[in-house]
């Protein structure tokens, strides 16, 4: 099987699709045409852009450029975490708090999975060391935003049972104990509930374009599994960090609760 | 015996700075207008918020005991009690016979889901919850608020039990003066100028 090549042409007609959508959106007063526009655009360049920057790493195969496109991405996604919190940390924390664990969790998975489960030579061929961060980047991402949220909403909207405990004597630890458990599966959810719908409701978006693009399905479904897999791991593992440190940072060392190092 | 002695102790919501001495097997009242920060002087004691001075109990400073040791020794009682458990065991393990007799509950009542008590039942056994913890000093944030005549006398009847038996020292925040009256070794009262003793 080959791949069948898209030409201008070809994108232009499934614009016109979107511009047709614009033109009844204007005659249906919804009032989203404008956006819908921009949204396309933006989509077109943002991607036509990535396309540049990956045919420029894949042509100039270099450590360096990887790490530093690497790093890139992974001060996005810190920054995306925080922005989706309803009261996220003050200070550097907020960014902080997302970033590290995502780093922790997305480089180490993904670099077991380069170097020893594709173990391409060498290890860091863009072509699949991109798009496998960039997943495990987009996946981890909301978990931990999603544990972090739940956290903090729990910790605010329970301050005075975990007070009352405290008031007892129980540690910060005891004290937050069940909020913690929540917020950590709560990030962990949606992983699980996408690898038990794989394939039956859904077919998984790189699964798609792999066999769009001529792989043979068995071995789009291989990789796929694989991909499952480490975000799963990297999902997990990133919402356990970001969790925990996300509530150590709700106690000080006299173990208060301190919900004043929330924004309002 | 322990007494807790308070040396100008304030916060951001505490502009005054409070200066304050309990014996072992003393209760002192304070009183006041609301809004003056009765209730943040008790959590500062308690080291539930950021404050400045210091606090002690006999010869310990609040400081050099982690916090959980603290707060187990100064045991404080807020106003309205919070429930994390399902059921009244879950928050107190162990409690005494005679304490659960000495505000009218059965030994069952450990069993009781917490969302039948009413409030009246949830004050009487957070105060229960405190006591299990055998503290030192008792900061009580009108501990009688909600209760029936026939259980406030219960309740003072215990807790100035334990104030001389332990003997522990008992700080009871109370709007009621007839009460104050009644219970105090030494009264307080507390507003916008700080606290002062009342020797009337």
């Amino acid at each position: 099987m080959n791949m069948v090549s898209l030409s201008t042409l070809d994108l232009s007609i499934a614009a016109l699709l979107v511009l047709v959508l614009a033109v009844l959106g204007l005659k249906l007063q919804l009032g989203v045409s404008r956006q819908l526009i921009i949204a396309a655009l933006r989509t077109t360049v943002q991607l036509l852009l990535i396309g540049y920057i990956l045919k420029f790493l894949f042509d100039n195969v270099h450590l360096g450029y990887m790490a530093a496109i690497s790093i890139i991405m992974l001060l996005f996604a810190g920054r995306e975490v925080m922005a989706r919190q309803t009261h996220p940390y003050k200070g550097l924390w907020g960014f902080g708090m997302g970033t590290i664990s995502m780093f922790l969790s997305t480089f180490m998975v993904t670099l077991l999975a380069l170097t020893v489960i594709i173990n391409n030579d060498p290890w860091y061929t863009p072509q699949y060391a991109i798009p496998l961060l960039g997943m495990m980047l987009g996946n981890t991402m909301t978990g931990i935003a999603l544990g972090l949220e739940r956290l903090t909403q729990a910790a605010r909207e329970k301050r005075r049972q975990i007070e009352a405990r405290l008031m007892l004597g129980h540690s910060w630890q005891q004290s937050i104990m069940t909020i913690r458990r929540q917020s950590m599966r709560y990030g962990m959810i949606p992983i699980i509930n996408s690898m038990a719908a794989a394939g039956l409701v859904s077919l998984p978006g790189m699964m798609t374009g792999q066999i769009l693009a001529g792989s043979p399905p068995l071995e789009a479904v291989k990789y796929q599994i694989l991909i499952m897999f480490l975000i799963a791991a990297g999902t997990g593992f990133g919402t356990v960090i970001a969790v925990v440190l996300g509530s150590r940072r709700l106690f000080d060392e006299r173990e208060r609760l301190r919900l004043d190092r929330l924004r309002k | 015996m322990t007494s807790l002695r308070v040396e100008d102790v304030g916060n951001k919501w505490l502009p005054n700075e409070i200066n304050l001495e309990v014996a072992a097997g003393e209760c002192i009242v304070i009183s006041g207008p609301s809004g003056v920060g009765k209730s943040l002087l008790l959590r500062a004691i308690a080291d539930l918020d950021k404050h400045s001075g210091k606090v002690s109990l006999g010869e310990t400073f609040c400081g050099e005991v982690p916090a959980t040791q603290w707060r187990k020794q100064v045991g404080l009682l807020p106003a309205d009690s919070a429930w994390w458990g399902e059921q009244v065991h879950d928050h107190m393990p162990v409690v005494k016979r005679e304490q659960l007799a000495a505000l009218g509950f059965e030994e069952d009542v450990m069993k009781w889901s917490v969302e039948r008590l009413s409030t009246g039942e949830k004050q009487r056994l957070a105060i229960l919850r405190v006591l299990a913890n055998e503290p030192d000093i008792l900061l009580l944030d009108e501990p009688t608020a909600n209760l029936d005549p026939d259980s406030v006398d219960k309740v003072e009847a215990l807790l100035l039990g334990y104030c001389r038996n332990k003997p522990a020292g008992l700080i009871w925040v109370s709007h009621d003066i007839a009460q104050a009256k009644r219970i105090a070794d030494r009264r307080y009262h507390f507003d916008e100028n700080g606290l002062g003793e009342v020797t009337a």
